[in-house]
């Protein structure tokens, strides 16, 4: 095993994360300006902002997701209890003591057990439970006149409300968690640039090698 | 032939029930009926295009010298024989309306309200504005063709005017108040040779003085929108589309469409196809049930808010919004109050009355927030078959009903007037209010309250205890002229915010002003929680990276 520098997100995979970041933001400031917070802009201008960011988020996702599937990147996302325990310990503990971080990126995963468990989470249930409940309040008119559109709206409001405090909590996680690199700044570079260093065994760095592909 | 029929009231005796009102009403400045101030605006756009195949000033039978009212209307019917028949049938004429839905027998000849309280009894002020001649007291004849007023609807020579208390006459000898005359008398020939479809002023004459005043009623009725600009009303902006009223309230065979008694809260047939529905004054019976016509978000999404709002809670921001005021409240308890034993009046610094010893206290106001409520367009009326429970103030003279999960509810926006007014304490309910006429039975004139609800209640053929008091009132006006232009109109985040338009308005979800507050709650718990993990973990970092380096090992 040798660990070399090597191109860990593609550049779709970079475009992806960024603008997804960008959008999140928006949304997480539009989205407070509705749920009254602030009134930094006009309230008509703050919910065009926010179904405009979101319907761009779920087209990037469309995009993204065909990506995971006919690359096969999906499998980086498969939970394990593998390797957990070190990764807890170590921000439970071995983080303080100066230890390096137990987790090495390879080929297969490049995400730490930890990392793979919450993102996964992210995309299998908090994403689904945003989007679903924001299309619901979007499309409010195909469905106001139910007998349960009052009680509903109230109820699915109050669920994508819900949610969206849970992605504002990931996302102060998610910032402080990059800082926990080899220095502060690098996972944050490796976001932009790409690169990172990466077990690799002899074969794939062979091949990495041929291609040209390492740093 | 309803011409035919003989007139049985004569110019001359006419005449002298015009100079015996106005004896005793010397004293009321705030008249509900003006001598027209100027020309008429002419080209308004009624519901049918103006012009025809005759020219009224031709008629020969026009060129008579017209000495009373009815006489004019029986040359008109001359010609327009089904015309007083019509009329007839019609609320401007009953002042008498059945609620099919309710039952209720309502009309201003029976509704109850909190400004001069009921129109029985004090006939020959309040029937000024009758679209007929004489209606002086209870016996007067409905079914006389002639006592039909042709001329103040279809009066285009700006003349013709109705004597405020000469029980729908026009003036026929000068009308002084004190030394001076106000107005003119109208000159009848020429009023009845210059008929033409009702314009702003016709309705106006009428419409805009309810309440015994200018603007007093209705709030977004008054005469500043005989000739208004752009701003003030969109469709009726004498330099723009001017609309006369009939344009929406479309009239056919002089019925006409829109009434308080029969409110259509909520439209869901929008935009008529050639030939079809012709009769009703909508909104969306011209704009459609999409009547945001762009494709970006925001009217997107206030296409769906038609559903729940009326057009009139964005688009009337405020009402009272051409610098005529309108009474917001009045208070008949402080009324009767007299100097050197004569009525007298305090007037504010516009020079407005805000005390009347005959009326009491007003509030007015201009440019009002309207007030929203849940409306499906049914009002019970509070009239004195109906008892109330006084330990419950204010009284709502008129509660209007409305839900916010009901299809056939939308939030709408009103003037809400208050009031204090006298009712009988023993058998609890409103009393009709004798204040006009010629004996000190009448309140204006005895400042009795005894003798003037004994005289209101005996009118009515009603009975009641002989002990009164008074009660704060309430009186909700749906608010639906005076309509702002579009930039003009309720932005999105003067309703969708915690202290906002809509804020008492309760029992629905409205983003912006509601939330789950545990969600609240525990989301800011959370997000505080990780706050405060992260900053408690990088700040152990700090200090555990400090120490290796003191202590190298």
């Amino acid at each position: 095993m040798t660990v070399m520098r090597v191109k860990v997100f593609t550049r779709f995979e970079r475009f992806w994360h960024w603008s997804q970041a960008a959008l999140i933001v928006v949304l997480i400031g539009s989205g407070l300006g509705l749920h009254g917070v602030h009134r930094l802009v006009r309230y008509g201008d703050m919910l065009t902002i926010h179904v405009a960011a979101a319907l761009a988020l779920v087209l990037l996702w469309l995009f993204a997701v065909f990506w995971h599937l006919t690359t096969g990147q999906w499998r980086h996302y498969l939970p394990t209890l593998q390797g957990l325990g070190p990764i807890l310990r170590f921000y439970a503990l071995g983080i303080f003591r100066g230890e390096p971080h137990p987790f090495r990126k390879t080929r297969r995963r490049k995400h730490n057990p930890l990392q793979a468990l919450t993102y996964l989470m992210l995309k299998l249930v908090l994403f689904p439970i945003i989007w679903v409940s924001g299309l619901l309040l979007l499309t409010y008119d195909l469905w106001h006149q139910k007998p349960w559109s009052t009680a509903g709206l109230e109820a699915i409001a109050t669920l994508h409300t819900a949610a969206a405090f849970v992605m504002i909590a990931f996302l102060i996680v998610h910032v402080y968690v990059i800082t926990t690199g080899h220095t502060v700044g690098e996972q944050l570079r490796t976001m932009i640039t790409g690169w990172d260093d990466m077990d690799l065994d002899q074969a794939e760095a062979e091949v990495l090698k041929r291609d040209g592909a390492v740093g | 032939m309803t011409a035919a029929i003989p007139t049985r009231l004569g110019p001359v005796l006419i005449s002298v029930l015009t100079a015996a009102t106005l004896a005793f009403s010397s004293d009321h400045p705030a008249r509900a009926q003006v001598p027209p101030k100027g020309p008429y605006v002419h080209g308004q756009v009624a519901s049918k295009p103006a012009g025809g195949t005759a020219d009224h000033g031709k008629f020969e039978v026009l060129k008579q010298d017209f000495k009373s009212g009815p006489e004019v209307t029986k040359a008109c019917l001359g010609c327009h024989t089904e015309a007083a028949r019509q009329v007839m049938g019609t609320l401007h004429w009953s002042w008498d309306y059945t609620n099919s839905r309710t039952g209720q027998r309502l009309g201003k000849k029976n509704v109850i309200n909190d400004f001069c309280a009921s129109v029985t009894s004090n006939e020959p002020r309040c029937t000024s504005c009758h679209a007929g001649y004489g209606w002086k007291d209870a016996t007067f004849d409905f079914a006389k063709a002639e006592n039909v007023d042709c001329l103040i609807c279809h009066d285009r020579s700006a003349t013709y005017w109705k004597n405020p208390t000469g029980a729908g006459h026009p003036p026929y000898t000068p009308v002084m108040q004190g030394d001076r005359q106000i107005g003119a008398v109208p000159n009848l020939s020429q009023a009845a040779r210059s008929v033409g479809l009702p314009g702003r002023e016709n309705c106006g004459a009428c419409h805009f003085h309810g309440g015994g005043g200018d603007g007093v009623k209705h709030g977004s009725l008054d005469s500043s929108l005989l000739a208004p600009d752009r701003e003030l009303d969109v469709h009726m902006d004498a330099k723009g589309p001017n609309f006369a009223c009939t344009a929406c309230h479309v009239t056919q065979k002089h019925v006409w469409a829109g009434s308080r008694y029969d409110v259509h809260a909520i439209d869901s047939k929008g935009l008529p196809r050639p030939g079809q529905r012709r009769d009703v004054a909508t909104c969306e019976s011209c704009h459609g049930l999409r009547p945001h016509k762009g494709w970006n978000l925001t009217d997107v999404t206030l296409n769906t808010h038609v559903e729940k709002l009326a057009c009139q809670t964005c688009h009337v921001p405020a009402f009272a919004r051409g610098g005529v005021p309108t009474k917001m409240r009045w208070d008949w308890s402080t009324s009767g109050r007299l100097r050197d034993g004569k009525p007298f009046q305090i007037r504010d610094e516009k020079g407005r009355p805000v005390y009347e010893s005959i009326k009491g206290d007003y509030v007015l106001a201009e440019n009002v927030t309207p007030q929203y409520f849940w409306f499906d367009g049914e009002i019970i009326y509070q009239n004195a078959e109906r008892v109330f429970d006084p330990a419950r103030q204010p009284v709502p003279i008129n509660p209007i009903s409305g839900t916010p999960g009901d299809p056939k509810s939308r939030i709408w926006p009103f003037k809400v007037m208050t009031g204090k007014q006298p009712y009988d304490s023993v058998q609890k309910h409103f009393v009709y209010l004798h204040v006009f006429g010629p004996t000190d039975a009448a309140y204006w004139r005895g400042f009795n309250w005894d003798k003037s609800i004994s005289a209101g209640m005996a009118a009515m053929g009603l009975p009641w205890s002989g002990k009164f008091d008074f009660v704060e009132t309430v009186m909700y006006w749906p608010q639906t002229h005076m309509v702002a232009p579009s930039a003009k109109a309720v932005k999105c985040g003067e309703c969708h915010r915690t202290d906002g338009r809509l804020a008492r308005l309760a029992g629905f979800y409205m983003p912006g002003r509601d939330s789950a507050r545990w969600v609240d709650v525990l989301g800011i718990g959370l997000i505080g929680l990780v706050a405060a993990g992260v900053v408690g973990h990088a700040l152990m970092r700090l200090v555990y990276r400090f120490r290796r380096r003191e202590t190298p090992t």
